[in-house]
């Protein structure tokens, strides 16, 4: 399914969270929204789950208006920065959790639910762990919970809000490798925030760079990585050692002198 | 601060000297042996004075078991009107913004800081023959002061905090992301209510209850002013006490004191327990992974 927003504006006050931010999400894309925090990615993400409902502009999914649509009604896999699992719940039960309260006439059967959550917990690597609660898991089991469970009603968008942002180096960078993976099997269409740089290059297909409710570029990491916008996404993107100095005849002369590259336009 | 020469574990070289712990303990249990435990000795002891008979008796008086019966009826009138109240209060003060909040919250904490007495009164004046409307309600044959509708009013309005109060915090901290979970997973409104947010303050609201059932129960104040003490029919069980005190008859008030003493110490009992599931809930739900939060105006 693919995302479209268009000409989004959202307020806190007098906190502008995103100001005419327009933006395409191509059917099975993983695109990730890259930025330092305050500059409105997690707004956008939440816009387009229909947990906050912005102030002007819409979103469209497979072309179809959206923006109106009741949360419930998106159909949209949602997993939180902090996993939000159940508390009370059984690991099985949180994954079973989106199963159980659909309508009557829309429901799978009990057997039907068993095979299906054991089915994501097999696929999460977290079967003999049915019966624990979130809070006798480690973070990165967390995480992986919490994706089944958005897993489970089958969603065709994925949104994931700073998933691996309280992991430890180690586990981070399994689980986003597993994410990517995971990505390419389900054909789903998954929109990642993240304000690590070296996250989003690694996984996206397509990196959407922001700053201050903008969008300051997007393209695929390539793109962005090698020809920045503006002087924020080539600062953001990497360790960078910005020279100073001015251009004369072909050279640019500051503490040194350096010849201009040859394909070089001012 | 005493040092110890060997450099003794951390903890006895920051405590007070043995001496000085003592003092503050006996004097603490002392305190609190005079002025509670001693009274509550003595309404049994003072109840039970002439016998079990006797007390059976005093219990079975006809105008007392009148009055045990209007208490029962008031608290079941109060605590489920509170129960709905302070959840939907806690509800839209914990998970949302809106404007007149800190007023909501401000208004509920009134009846605690208001006297009883006052509370009584303001039905009198509202309510009462010489009030705004006790013209019009004499006309239609309504009675509310002097009788159990105003005992019931007046009740709610004192107990009116309690299961508020103890929610707000609880759902605070607790946060809006298992609701909002719930709802990308395509639940309903009621069902995130009662899959999701119920059960994670159930002992909370067990808490509320109980302290709001023993409050309407023991109230005096207020119930004071609206009751007009009609004996058999407007008289709870602490007025019915102070009746029969006031006609020298101590057996059978303290007889009938003993209900509302034993009512305190079940009440305690489940509080404790309650107080203990909350502990837990709350920390596990300090137990999640700490990485700093993204500023509020994210959310």
């Amino acid at each position: 399914m693919s995302i479209e927003v268009d000409g989004v504006s959202k307020h806190f006050g007098l906190f502008a969270a995103l100001s005419d931010v327009s933006l395409k999400v191509l059917s099975g894309e993983l695109v990730a929204l890259l930025g330092p925090s305050g500059s409105g990615k997690t707004s956008l993400l939440r816009i387009i789950a229909g947990l906050e409902t912005p102030d002007s502009g819409r979103i469209l999914f497979n072309g179809e208006e959206a923006t109106r649509r009741q949360v419930q009604e998106r159909k949209v896999g949602f997993v939180f920065q902090h996993y939000a699992l159940f508390r009370h719940m059984t690991v099985f039960d949180n994954i079973a959790f989106g199963l159980t309260v659909k309508p009557k006439k829309s429901r799978p059967g009990k057997e039907e639910i068993r095979d299906k959550v054991y089915s994501l917990l097999k696929l999460i690597q977290l079967e003999q762990l049915s019966d624990r609660y979130p809070g006798q898991l480690s973070g990165g089991q967390r995480q992986r919970v919490a994706l089944a469970r958005a897993l489970a009603v089958e969603p065709q968008v994925l949104l994931l809000d700073e998933p691996f942002g309280s992991l430890d180096a180690k586990v981070r960078l399994e689980l986003r490798r597993w994410l990517r993976r995971l990505h390419d099997e389900i054909h789903a269409t998954s929109v990642f925030v993240t304000h690590d740089q070296e996250e989003a290059l690694e996984v996206a297909d397509r990196i959407v760079v922001m700053n201050q409710g903008r969008i300051e570029q997007q393209g695929t990491p390539a793109e962005v990585y090698d020809r920045p916008a503006t002087p924020f996404v080539f600062d953001f993107l990497g360790n960078v050692n910005l020279f100073q100095g001015r251009v004369n005849e072909g050279a640019a002369q500051g503490g040194m002198v350096l010849d201009m590259p040859v394909d070089y336009q001012i | 601060m005493v040092m110890h020469k060997n450099g003794d574990s951390n903890s006895s070289s920051v405590s007070e000297p043995a001496w000085v712990r003592c003092l503050l303990i006996t004097t603490a249990l002392g305190f609190l042996a005079l002025f509670l435990l001693l009274p509550l000795a003595a309404v049994f002891v003072e109840a039970l004075d002439k016998g079990w008979q006797a007390y059976l008796a005093a219990l079975q008086e006809p105008d007392t078991l009148a009055a045990i019966w209007l208490t029962l009826l008031t608290a079941v009138c109060c605590v489920p009107a509170n129960l709905f109240f302070g959840v939907v209060a806690a509800w839209a003060i914990a998970k949302f913004s809106f404007p007149g909040k800190s007023l909501l919250i401000t208004l509920i904490d009134l009846p605690f800081s208001v006297s009883p007495v006052v509370s009584g009164l303001i039905y009198v004046l509202i309510f009462g023959l010489q009030g705004w409307f006790g013209p019009w309600l004499q006309a239609h044959g309504i009675k509310i002061i002097f009788a159990v509708p105003g005992i019931v009013l007046a009740t709610v309005f004192v107990t009116f905090p309690f299961v508020a109060r103890e929610l707000i915090p609880l759902m605070e901290s607790q946060g809006r992301d298992e609701e909002e979970a719930a709802l990308t997973l395509g639940a309903s409104g009621l069902q995130t209510f009662f899959r999701v947010t119920f059960p994670n303050i159930k002992w909370g609201i067990l808490y509320g209850v109980i302290l709001c059932n023993a409050r309407a129960m023991g109230e005096f104040g207020a119930v004071s002013v609206v009751s007009g003490h009609v004996r058999g029919s407007t008289n709870t069980i602490p007025l019915q006490v102070e009746i029969l005190y006031n006609e020298y008859s101590y057996a059978a008030a303290f007889a009938v004191a003993s209900l509302l003493a034993l009512l305190a110490l079940v009440t305690l009992a489940i509080k404790t327990v309650a107080e203990w599931k909350i502990r837990q809930v709350l920390s596990a739900a300090e137990a999640k992974p700490e990485t700093e939060r993204e500023p509020c105006y994210e959310r």
